[in-house]
């Protein structure tokens, strides 16, 4: 199966970046799930945390206020200004 | 004699105190350089992500948005204008003060009205002494900037974007800052943030590509209001890291001319003593010899 590559950016840095299965946020309109072939999307996120779980079913959970979310071939990228990894 | 002895040895000590403080500052400055150099590339993925998504909003829906709109008529335009807190750093701020000159010349020419906000110390000095009235002024932390900086810089513009022409608002911004080229060279650089083109990172889809079609949550026009106010404070960081690592090379650069001048000025200057030197004691040599001659045959 593909895998999501994701990148949690911030503005002063890349926070986070590499491979998952699936990837878990807030947005303003609701919790939204994305797996690999996703469509093309991009959200505003609500203040809130984004879960991240990796291949090996490791979970990742990232703090991105006011931030947003977009999602092409694959590719993920959660980006907010101050974005930071929780744990 | 003596005295001009003295003088020389006056001036060489002089040279050599003034290149133990550029020498410094020319070391401080190139160790301030990789950091922000560093500072630059960090920041690089955000502005890429936001540049990404503002063009994919842009082209893949056709929402009117005030931002990207080009207004029928520009009446006002912004001038904002970086440059650093202290000097020291060669042509670093007049050629920017320069090219903001230009500028407004350029624009008043066209009929519109200029007015300008001034980021670092020495922007606000030139402003203030041409009598000109400022905007908007930021000091104090040219040297290392802050993402709040930026954030606070955007904000304050994109309200005077929004406000009516009868209020005091702008139709257009500029911005004038040194792009970081290399150790070498620093350009200063004219960008027109608003109303936006985006043109970075806007990469002709291939044919055989289909377009992929976005979803927008909760809706492209909702999006683009989120977005564009984050775009316009990353572009405004990105500004305000670039002219931090130019005025770091600038003056490295500054500082580094600066010694090699005073080492030539030294060398100079203990050629100059030594020839003092010596015809001090050829005259003495001379007057000895002569005295002698005038004892001997009286």
């Amino acid at each position: 199966m593909a895998v999501l590559s994701v990148s949690v950016v911030s503005a002063s840095h890349e926070v986070w970046t590499g491979e998952a299965k699936q990837v878990v946020a807030r947005t303003v309109e609701g919790q939204i799930g994305i797996l690999a072939g996703h469509e093309p999307l991009l959200a505003i996120l609500a203040n809130g945390e984004v879960r991240i779980t990796l291949e090996n079913g490791e979970k990742i959970v990232a703090q991105a206020d006011g931030g947003f979310l977009s999602v092409e071939h694959n590719s993920v990228s959660i980006v907010a200004g101050a974005a930071s990894l929780v744990g | 004699m003596g005295a001009q002895l003295r003088v020389y040895t006056q001036k060489i000590k002089s040279a050599q105190t003034t290149k133990k403080i550029t020498k410094a500052m020319e070391l401080i400055a190139a160790s301030r350089i990789q950091k922000a150099q560093a500072r630059v590339a960090a920041s690089g993925p955000y502005s890429r992500a936001i540049t990404r998504a503002v063009s994919a909003v842009a082209t893949y829906s056709n929402v009117e948005h005030v931002l990207t709109t080009e207004p029928a008529e520009i009446k006002r335009a912004a001038v904002v204008v970086f440059t650093s807190d202290r000097g020291l750093a060669g042509a670093f701020n007049s050629q920017i003060l320069r090219e903001a000159n230009d500028l407004t010349e350029e624009l008043r020419a066209e009929g519109k009205e200029v007015i300008h906000f001034a980021y670092g110390r020495k922007a606000v000095a030139n402003f203030t002494f041409r009598k000109q009235p400022l905007a908007g002024q930021w000091v104090g932390e040219a040297e290392n900037p802050t993402f709040a900086a930026a954030k606070e810089i955007g904000e304050a513009l994109l309200d005077s974007f929004l406000k009516d022409e009868a209020d005091g608002g702008v139709d257009e911004i500029h911005l004038v800052f040194n792009r970081f080229v290399s150790m070498m060279t620093q350009t200063p650089q004219v960008l027109r943030l608003l109303p936006l083109e985006v043109v970075e990172g806007v990469e002709a889809p291939d044919k055989s590509e289909v377009l992929p079609l976005y979803e927008f949550e909760p809706d492209a026009e909702t999006v683009l209001d989120a977005l564009l106010p984050v775009y316009i404070e990353s572009r405004i960081f990105n500004a305000l890291l670039q002219s931090a690592a130019a005025k770091h090379a600038a003056t490295q650069k500054a500082m580094k001319s600066a010694s090699d001048n005073a080492d030539k000025l030294i060398t100079d200057y203990t050629r100059l003593r030594n020839n003092a030197r010596q015809a001090e004691i050829t005259q003495q040599i001379s007057e000895i010899v002569g005295g002698a001659d005038a004892l001997a045959s009286s």
